[in-house]
C-alpha cells in the first residue's frame, strides 16, 4: 500500500540507473540514516553505543567486504580475520612511525596495505576454484596469524605482544585511545561505514559489479565474453581486503583499544563468513542484516536469562548462547537458504502487491 | 648466503648425519598423517554421497569422544559405553538427515556448508553443556589400547615407536580396508556409490536417498568416533581438538574432495611434510610453522593440480 512505485516515472537514464530508484526506498534510507546519525547518539547510552552499535557497524563493514568477494565474485574466503589483522597492525605501525599524521589517513592507508596483501593471496584463485580455494585462503589466515604472533617488529617489540592504541586527536577532540568518548568514536565509525557501503553499492551496480557477477556465475563464459579474469578476480580480492583492512583498523582503534593476535584468528573469519551467508550472498543490505543478527542476537541471548530472572553460571550462558546460535543458523537457512536479504526481497514484493497475493 | 645454506644444505646434512632422527620424525609425521587422513575420510564419505562439505566432521570427532568418556564416567563399562556412543552417533545421523539435509535438498552448496557450521556451533554448545568444558582423559586402557613404546635399535641410534601410534595406524588401515570392502561388495555399498555418481539416476532405480544419507552420516560418525578415541588417547579430549580438524581441510583438498585413497595419501603427505618442515626448517623462521605449513603444502600441490591428486578431473563446459 505504502510501498508502491506506480506513478514514479523516470525521464532520464541517470534517474533510471540510480541506486535507489524508488522514492519509498530513499525515504526509508533517510529515516535509517537519521536514526543512525541523530537518534542513537542522542540516547547517549554507553552500552548501546559501545557494545552494540560500534561493533555491529565494524562487522557490517567487514561483511560488506567479504560479500563483494564471495557474494559477487563467487570466491569463497576464510581469511577475512587475517586481513582485518593486517589492517590493524598496519595502522598501528603507521601511527607509531609517523605520529604526526592524522589517524584517519592512516586508517585508510592501512586498508591499502591489506589490499596489497590480499592481492598476493588472491593470486592462486586464478587456478584454484570452489571449495579448493578455501585452503589457499586458510593458508593466508594461518600464515598471517603466525606473523602477528612471531614478528616482534609488528608490535614494536613490546613484552605483552599486544598492540595498544595511542590517543589521537582531530580538531582537538580525542578520537582514539582511552579518553575518546563512545559518541565520537561512533560517529567516526558510522561515517566510514556509510561512505564505504555507499561506494560498495555503486561498485556492484556498475560495470565492475556486472563483471564480478559474470565471473561468479561462470568464469569461463565470462572470459569468453571478454572479461579479463585476472583483473576481475584480483580486483575483487583487492577491494574485499581493503574493506577488511579498514574494518580491522577501526576494530582495534575505535572499538577494542588494544588487541592481541588472537583477535584475528580463524574464528573471526568464520564469524564474518557466517554473517555474509546468513545475511545473503550478493546483497549489501544482507551484509548489514547478517551482521546485525549474528552480533546482536548473542548479546540478547546473554542478557535474556538475567532479564527473566534465571540465574545461570556465566559458562552455562556462554554454552547456551553457542548452541542456540547454531540452532538459529540452521533454522534461518531452512526458512530461507538464500539468506535474510531474500526475506527482505520477498517482503518488499509482498508489500508491493498488497492486498493481492500476486 | 648463510640463510640459503640454512635452508638448502644444512637440513639435509643433518638428515644424513643422524638418520635415526629422520626416521623418528617421519614416523611421527606418519602417525599424525594417519589421523588427519581419518578425519578427511569422514569428510569424503559425506561429500561423495550428499555433496555436502561437512564442516562439522571435526566437531563430530570431539563430540563422539566426549560422549564415550561421558558414558564411562556415568558408570557404563568401556565397551558398553562404546556401543552406546555408536548409538548416539546413529541418532545424530538420523537427526541431521531429518532436520538439516531433508529441508535443504537442492539448495546451493554454500547454504548446506553453512548449515554444517550451524551444526558445529550446536554440537560445541550442546556438548559443553552436557559434558562440561574441561578437558577429559580418554579411557584408553579400558578399551585395551596399548601404552608404552617399542625401542628399535637401527641406523646407529634408537627409534622409539609408541604402541598407541602403531595401534592407531593399524586401526586406520582396518577401517579403510573395511570401508573399501563395504563399498565394493555390499548392497548398501553399491547403492552408496550409485548415489555418489548421480543422485537422480540413483533415485530412478529405486535407491532411497534419505536412507543412504543416514547411513553415510552414521559411517562418518563411526569414523569420527575412532579418530576421536585415537586423538583423545594421544592428548586430552576437549574442544581444543577441533583445531586439529581444520588440518583435515588441506589433506582433503590435496587428495581431491571425492577420493578415499586421496584422503589417505594426502594425510600422509601433509603429516610427514609438516613434521619434517617443523623439525628441520622451523627454527630458521622462529618455530611454530606447523600451524600454516600444511596449508602451504596443499596450496603448492593445488597450483599444479587444481582438482587435487586423486580428484575427478574438473571439466568445464560453457
Amino acid at each position: 500500500m505504502f510501498y508502491r512505485e506506480a506513478g514514479q516515472f523516470k525521464t532520464s537514464y541517470a534517474a533510471d540507473m540510480a541506486i535507489f530508484p524508488i522514492r519509498q526506498d530513499r525515504i526509508g534510507l533517510a529515516i535509517i540514516l537519521a536514526i543512525a546519525f541523530i537518534a542513537i547518539p542522542a540516547t547517549g547510552n554507553l552500552f548501546l553505543l559501545d557494545t552494540v552499535m560500534i561493533p555491529f557497524l565494524i562487522y557490517a563493514l567487514a561483511t560488506v567486504g567479504l560479500n563483494l568477494l564471495t557474494g559477487y565474485c563467487g570466491l569463497l574466503s576464510l581469511g577475512v580475520g587475517a586481513f582485518m589483522g593486517v589492517g590493524a597492525y598496519a595502522c598501528y605501525k603507521l601511527t607509531t612511525i609517523f605520529p604526526g599524521v592524522n589517524i584517519l589517513i592512516w586508517i585508510i592507508a592501512s586498508g591499502f596495505v591489506s589490499c596489497a596483501v590480499g592481492v598476493v593471496f588472491g593470486l592462486p584463485s586464478l587456478r584454484i576454484k570452489g571449495f579448493y580455494l578455501v585452503v589457499s585462503t586458510l593458508a593466508a589466515q594461518f600464515f598471517l596469524d603466525w606473523c602477528f604472533a612471531r614478528i616482534t617488529w609488528l608490535y614494536n617489540d613490546n613484552t605483552s605482544g599486544a598492540i595498544e592504541v595511542p590517543t589521537a586527536k582531530l580538531f582537538g577532540l580525542p578520537i582514539t585511545g582511552p579518553t575518546a568518548t563512545p559518541t565520537t568514536r561512533y560517529f567516526i565509525v558510522l561515517i566510514f561505514v556509510v561512505t564505504l557501503a555507499w561506494i560498495a553499492s555503486n561498485l556492484v551496480h556498475g560495470r565492475i559489479g556486472r563483471m564480478w557477477m559474470a565471473v561468479r556465475d561462470m568464469d569461463i563464459a565470462a572470459e569468453l565474453m571478454g572479461v579479463r579474469l585476472l583483473r576481475a578476480k584480483l580486483l575483487a580480492f583487492a577491494v574485499s581486503s581493503f574493506y577488511a583492512g579498514v574494518a580491522g583498523a577501526l576494530m582495534v582503534f575505535l572499538w577494542l583499544g588494544a588487541a592481541e593476535p588472537e583477535a584475528f584468528n580463524i574464528n573471526q573469519s568464520f564469524l564474518v563468513l557466517f554473517m555474509t551467508i546468513i545475511g545473503g550472498l550478493g546483497s549489501i543490505v544482507g551484509a548489514f542484516l547478517g551482521a546485525a543478527l549474528l552480533h546482536i542476537l548473542p548479546i540478547g541471548l546473554r542478557a535474556l536469562p538475567g532479564a527473566i530472572g534465571l540465574s545461570l553460571g556465566s559458562a552455562t550462558i556462554e554454552q547456551l548462547t553457542f548452541a542456540i546460535t547454531g540452532a538459529l543458523i540452521i533454522f534461518f537457512l531452512i526458512v530461507e537458504p538464500r539468506g535474510l536479504a531474500q526475506l527482505w526481497r520477498i517482503g518488499k514484493q509482498k508489500l508491493r502487491v498488497w492486498p493481492f497475493p500476486y | 648466503m648463510s640463510l640459503l645454506y640454512q635452508i638448502f644444505i644444512d637440513p639435509f646434512a643433518q638428515m644424513i648425519a643422524s638418520p635415526d632422527l629422520l626416521v623418528q620424525t617421519i614416523w611421527e609425521g606418519f602417525v599424525g598423517g594417519v589421523l588427519y587422513a581419518l578425519i578427511a575420510l569422514g569428510f569424503v564419505l559425506i561429500f561423495k554421497a550428499s555433496g555436502v562439505f561437512n564442516f562439522a566432521q571435526g566437531i563430530m570427532m570431539v563430540f563422539a569422544a566426549l560422549t564415550l568418556v561421558g558414558f564411562h564416567e556415568k558408570g557404563a563399562p568401556a565397551f558398553v559405553a562404546l556401543v552406546l556412543t555408536i548409538g548416539v552417533m546413529y541418532l545424530l545421523a538420523l537427526g541431521v538427515e531429518r532436520v538439516i539435509l531433508r529441508p535443504l535438498v537442492n539448495q546451493p552448496e554454500i547454504s548446506l556448508f553453512m548449515a554444517t557450521f550451524g551444526l558445529t556451533y550446536l554440537l560445541i554448545g550442546g556438548g559443553e553443556l552436557v559434558f562440561g568444558g574441561n578437558p577429559k582423559s580418554m579411557i584408553a586402557s579400558e578399551l585395551y589400547l596399548p601404552s608404552g613404546s617399542i625401542d628399535l635399535k637401527m641406523l646407529g641410534g634408537t627409534v622409539s615407536l609408541q604402541k598407541l601410534d602403531i595401534a592407531a595406524a593399524v586401526i586406520a588401515l582396518v577401517m579403510v580396508v573395511g570401508l573399501g570392502l563395504f563399498f565394493q561388495n555390499t548392497r548398501i555399498g553399491r547403492a552408496l556409490r550409485a548415489v555418489a555418481d548421480d543422485h537422480q539416476a540413483a533415485l530412478s532405480v529405486g535407491v532411497s536417498l534419505n536412507q543412504i544419507w543416514v547411513i553415510v552420516w552414521f559411517a562418518a560418525g563411526v569414523v569420527a568416533l575412532a579418530t576421536g578415541i585415537m586423538w583423545g588417547a594421544r592428548s586430552d579430549v576437549s574442544f581444543a581438538l577441533q583445531i586439529v580438524a581444520l588440518k583435515a581441510l588441506p589433506v582433503l583438498v590435496l587428495g581431491g574432495l571425492t577420493s578415499i585413497p586421496g584422503a589417505i595419501v594426502g594425510g600422509l603427505i601433509i603429516g610427514v611434510g609438516e613434521k619434517l618442515g617443523e623439525f628441520y626448517w622451523g627454527h630458521i623462521f622462529g618455530g611454530g610453522i606447523e600451524s600454516w605449513l600444511a596449508y602451504m603444502i596443499a596450496m603448492a600441490f593445488l597450483l599444479f593440480r587444481p582438482q587435487g591428486l586423486f580428484g575427478e578431473r574438473i571439466i568445464e563446459r560453457v
